[in-house]
């Protein structure tokens, strides 16, 4: 059996924080223990409110941070763990990133020829010449016309802003392609325009997305598996149709819930949506997830449940089989 | 009798490049107790439109209406001076990012307090026990703890709360929310809308909700009124709306919806992008994007037209299949 092209298992990000002459020392457990396998041409969706850990596992995947702990590998090859520095280096090639905001992401004071060419200047590819010419037949495909290549990113709209950043993670022909909230600065009809365009690049490179957003609907547009995430955990992970038409997960079920319908005659009855996301300084007892859950019982508040196997996904719930 | 009546509003700026016009002769009136949703992408004018009701256009903006009435007071003829005191009280507004628009040098108790010791509502005496009660009913568990709480120490869900309970503090008839939900999770949001229209309906206020979200339109609104570069373009129930807009552009936005595309492996784009200062076109404005454009949109400006509770400003508006009415030349070409 081939390898997966891309897998991390149980990787976790901890922060210290504070220990200085005020503060309290604490730890922040941004990102607790996450699993995935990333398939060329195949996008994993990664959803979850602010604070949950999604932009963290952005930044961990595409190793701009180090994990504390855990286990990468890219076509079976270990990259992280047992992974050497060449390992590392390879994965970093392989997994470029699109950042969320194309107003932040850009630097201002550089063309965007220079944008895109930089890539391959820092990774020594090619003589200028070559450079450009790549430069040139990338911003074709992502649709910027041939004299957009020396004007400057304030000339241009957030969605074309959010094309420059994609032609930028493509330019190293990466394998993997992580999104974090590539389209929540966008208006509707713009966000419509680059998820076509994610989505014709994606045939046509045979990437792998990791796509981070908090809107459920962009997810369930996109992605072929969904993982929810909450306070740096999966709570639920499994292929979209079933994620979203027999969610398992008490968690799942109120984001779903929560999200607008879109159809004013299906307006929904208020949900038991309360309280809010605990701080990760100080995370429940448990179950993350039972200070909120309508289902909690004295068994959530004591122990913490694991991702097992229910229903064709994978949930971390003690109650998954009375509440599914 | 209306309660808010807007006729003919226009919002121009000066820049070096000639006027820009943000808002351009928009209608808009709100029935007592009602919930209107205006709704359009970013740089639609839609907040300009809300700001320039509140008096909160300063140079080098310019406002022009014909009429500007809130209940029976002419806001286009009283001074600064009466407006103050009516803006606040009586028409209040809750805006966007409630982390940069609360004042992160000041507790939030005192921050409430101020606009209920501004207009005078409530004797010093009672003003703490009055915040006590207003952080209660939007919602923010032990009330009398936070008082003393900075912005920054909560949340921005919590934040939001904060913002409300300071725009109802004086109990207003009229209350604008301004992409109230824009920056929160979506079960936070739902939360706020909740307590939004909770609110408008314990206390019989009309709420105006400005929003890109159509899914916030369709939890929410009563009437909508979708904006395009200024203009009011679409005015309809939102039942009507959402099944068969009459706008092009409120046909294609519905449309790129990700929701309403479930199964599909494209979602349907609207080409371009929304005209700014230089690209401003003549005729309709939506025509460069429009897919059903004819020559006559290229060189006519559409007036609003239809019958009441169902405006559009097109040409031809879209029946119920979707396709254009009114004697559409351009049947071949749009069937393409």
């Amino acid at each position: 059996m081939t390898p997966p092209l891309m897998e991390a298992r149980d990787v976790r990000r901890h922060y210290r924080i504070g220990g200085g002459l005020f503060a309290k020392k604490g730890l922040v457990k941004a990102l607790d223990g996450v699993s995935f396998t990333l398939d060329a041409g195949r996008t994993l969706g990664v959803v979850g409110e602010s604070g949950c850990g999604k932009s963290t596992l952005a930044r961990v995947a595409t190793l701009i941070e180090t994990p504390t702990e855990g286990e990468m590998w890219i076509d079976g090859e270990p990259t992280l763990g047992s992974g050497t520095a060449a390992g590392r280096h390879r994965h970093r090639l392989s997994v470029q990133m699109v950042f969320q905001n194309p107003y932040g992401s850009l630097n201002p004071r550089k063309t965007v020829g220079s944008i895109l060419e930089e890539p391959l200047a820092i990774n020594r590819r090619g003589d200028a010449a070559f450079r450009r010419e790549t430069a040139r037949a990338m911003m074709a495909k992502v649709g910027l016309r041939q004299d957009h290549y020396a004007r400057y990113p304030h000339m241009f709209s957030g969605g074309q802003r959010q094309r420059i950043a994609i032609a930028r993670a493509l330019m190293l022909q990466p394998r993997v392609v992580v999104a974090d909230e590539p389209v929540s600065a966008l208006d509707v009809s713009i966000q419509a325009q680059v998820l076509n365009l994610m989505m014709d690049l994606q045939e046509e490179f045979r990437l792998a997305y990791l796509f981070i957003s908090h809107d459920l609907s962009v997810v369930r547009h996109i992605a072929d598996e969904v993982m929810v995430m909450y306070l740096g955990r999966p709570v639920e992970h499994g292929p979209k149709p079933s994620m979203f038409a027999a969610p398992r997960h008490p968690y799942t079920q109120i984001l779903l819930a929560a999200t607008p319908s879109v159809d004013p005659a299906h307006r929904h009855r208020s949900v038991p949506v309360t309280g809010e996301l605990p701080s990760p300084l100080d995370p429940p007892s448990g179950c993350a997830f039972h200070k909120r859950c309508p289902y909690a019982t004295e068994l959530c508040a004591a122990e913490r449940p694991e991702l097992r196997p229910f229903g064709g996904h994978e949930v971390a719930c003690h109650h998954a089989e009375t509440i599914g | 009798m209306a309660e808010l009546e807007i006729r003919n509003l226009t919002v121009e700026f000066a820049t070096s490049r000639g006027p820009f016009r943000a808002v351009d002769r928009l209608d808009l009136t709100l029935d007592t107790g009602e919930i209107l949703c205006v709704v359009g992408e970013s740089g639609s004018g839609k907040s300009v439109s809300m700001l320039a009701l509140m008096g909160l256009i300063g140079y080098p903006g310019r406002v022009t209406a014909d009429v500007m009435r809130f209940g029976d007071i002419d806001l286009l003829g009283i001074s600064a001076r009466a407006r103050r005191r009516l803006i606040g009280k009586d028409m209040a507004m809750v805006f966007q990012e409630p982390m940069s628009s609360l004042n992160p040098c000041f507790p939030i108790g005192w921050q409430i307090a101020e606009a209920l010791t501004t207009h005078g509502v409530v004797p010093k005496a009672r003003v703490r026990e009055r915040v006590i009660e207003l952080l209660h009913q939007v919602g923010i568990p032990a009330p009398a703890t936070r008082l003393n709480a900075f912005p920054h120490q909560l949340s921005g869900g919590m934040n939001q709360r904060v913002m409300i309970a300071m725009a109802i503090a004086c109990g207003p008839r009229l209350l604008i929310a301004d992409e109230p939900t824009t920056a929160l999770d979506v079960t936070i949001q739902k939360q706020i809308l909740d307590l939004l229209v909770r609110l408008q309906r314990e206390r019989g206020m009309g709420l105006i909700l400005i929003t890109h979200d159509m899914g916030v339109v369709a939890e929410t609104a009563e009437r909508v009124q979708v904006m395009y570069a200024g203009q009011s373009v679409e005015e309809r129930s939102t039942e009507a709306l959402f099944a068969a807009p009459l706008h092009p552009y409120t046909a294609a936005l519905l449309d790129a919806l990700p929701v309403r595309a479930i199964g599909k492996r494209r979602l349907p784009t609207i080409p371009g992008v929304v005209p700014g200062i230089d690209d401003r076109p003549r005729g309709c404005l939506f025509n460069p994007r429009c897919r059903f454009r004819v020559d006559t949109c290229v060189v006519d400006p559409p007036a609003l037209g239809g019958t009441p509770g169902a405006y559009a400003r097109c040409h031809f508006p879209l029946d119920e299949g979707g396709h254009p009415t009114n004697g559409y030349p351009g049947c071949a070409a749009a069937a393409q």
